[in-house]
């Protein structure tokens, strides 16, 4: 007799491939958080969907584009006008700070008190935002070839924006502030209190725990970071108090910040490069010999307070030569 | 399904993975559907024999690689969605195409609690129920994506 078809065909039940898929999956996941190998291995592996990342950048380009190409002559006079009286405010007040400048280093000479110094920095430009709502991360266009490195401190025009997470060739990741993987020790502006602002998943709030009730807070304060981690520079605004609770258990306070960089609207992006380097070899030989080169320069120098795109480029074609050997 | 089929699959779901990583603006990314998952849907419903877990697997390592997620995240969250729909693609053939999207939001749901489970066990989330938002609208969408790639796929001739 012959068997009957059943109505149904049976597919495959996967039990097994999905076996193995759980398997290597968490493989991957606990051998990325072990091992320093993985991130090669992924920053290589990143280079193979960058096409996909270059694709999906296309339409907001076509619209930046578009606009562009469609704004009126009016409007672009206008913009042009507002710049220009922009730069004309800033220029007045770099020219303000620099008496200040000397005049602080006057002072501080007369208090035999260390000099602080400049900061160097290059400038970077946003690749993409994440496209993923509960982590706030986005790429921007410097990687290991400019000398980026995992920990690096990142600004926007504003105040400070995050942290380099990971570095590939050409691109590398910043965490920034309000990530709620993100902490950064800050200190109140006005009266150098020292606190730690955390971030809640939420762009426009940071959160400040353990705050003391009896501490002299205030919203509307400015916090700046304190330096103390010893991987952010000193002195750059993070964040403004935004709310100041008293908590039911009436030893703490609930405080709330309102970081000052705003992601969703910067372009363009600096990478300083702290004095206080972090200890560990994951600093580019290359990038430390271009600081080298031109830092600590002397005031006189044109380009004391920046890292000479030049200089490093040169540093770099030696490190590689010197490699090929 | 000769090559060609292949290829359309492949396309389709390179497809919905550029819509699930284009960029939008900061309030709208709790609002895209789940592109990559739905589409992933239907293939492992129309032809159960050809796509499954393994697509599944390469797409979200594919998605971990872009999103910057722990690798592995995803790869499993997309591998472990292929097969719930594998499990259950019969009760597809048997349902109303409403009844369907109940159970693909259902699945997806399942799926995008899984990707929340793992992102707690990586760190510390902002945790709320908007997470189900892309599941919900995946499954909304389902008819009209389940209809018209039905129409495609008969067209092109890929069984």
């Amino acid at each position: 007799m012959r068997p009957i078809k059943p109505l149904f065909s049976y597919g495959p039940i996967p039990t097994y491939r999905m076996l193995l898929c759980a398997v290597l999956a968490f493989g991957l996941m606990f051998a990325e958080h072990r091992f320093s190998a993985v991130e090669t291995a992924r920053s290589h592996m990143t280079s193979v969907v960058a096409p996909i990342q270059w694709l999906v950048s296309l339409p907001s380009e076509g619209m930046r584009w578009g606009a562009m190409a469609v704004s009126d002559q009016q409007s672009l006079i206008d913009e042009n006008g507002r710049l220009r009286e922009q730069l004309l405010t800033l220029s007045n007040r770099v020219q303000r700070m620099a008496s200040l400048t000397a005049q602080n280093v006057h002072l501080r000479e007369l208090l035999n008190a260390p000099n602080p110094d400049d900061v160097p920095y290059i400038t970077a430009e946003l690749l993409s935002l994440d496209s993923d709502p509960f982590t706030q991360q986005m790429v921007i266009d410097r990687g290991r070839r400019d000398g980026a490195y995992v920990g690096q401190p990142v600004m926007d025009a504003s105040g400070l924006i995050g942290q380099v997470v990971s570095v590939s060739a050409y691109t590398s990741r910043v965490l920034m502030v309000a990530d709620a993987n993100h902490a950064v020790p800050v200190e109140i502006n006005r009266n150098g209190l020292r606190f730690i602002a955390q971030g809640t998943g939420q762009l426009d709030t940071l959160n400040i725990p353990s705050v003391p009730a009896t501490a002299d807070i205030r919203e509307g304060d400015l916090l700046v970071t304190s330096g103390l981690g010893g991987r952010f520079p000193r002195g750059y605004p993070v964040a403004r108090v935004s709310q100041v609770r008293p908590e039911s258990s009436q030893t703490f306070m609930q405080v709330t910040a309102e970081p000052i960089s705003q992601p969703e609207r910067s372009r363009y992006f600096l990478l300083l490069f702290p004095p206080e380097r972090p200890q560990d070899d994951t600093l580019d030989g290359a990038e430390r010999m271009a600081r080298a080169v031109i830092w600590p320069g002397d005031p006189g120098h044109p380009n004391a307070n920046r890292i000479d795109e030049d200089a490093l480029t040169a540093a770099l074609t030696l490190i590689q030569a010197k490699e090929e050997e | 399904m000769g090559p060609f089929g292949y290829l359309f699959v492949w396309f389709t779901l390179l497809l919905a993975l550029c819509l699930q990583v284009m960029p939008l603006p900061d309030a709208w990314l709790i609002w895209r559907p789940d592109w990559l998952g739905v589409l992933l849907a239907y293939w492992c419903v129309a032809t159960p024999q050809r796509v499954g877990v393994l697509h599944g697997f390469v797409l979200g390592v594919m998605l971990d690689l872009i999103e910057g997620a722990p690798l592995g995240q995803n790869a499993l969250v997309m591998s472990l969605l292929a097969y719930l729909f594998l499990l259950l693609y019969q009760r597809f053939r048997v349902y109303s195409i409403w009844q369907q999207a109940v159970l693909v939001f259902i699945l997806l749901g399942i799926a995008q609690l899984v990707e929340q489970w793992l992102r707690t066990i990586f760190g510390p989330v902002s945790v709320s129920l908007e997470f189900l938002l892309p599941a919900l609208i995946g499954a909304l969408l389902w008819p009209w994506l389940f209809t018209m790639m039905q129409v495609v796929r008969r067209r092109l001739g890929i069984a």
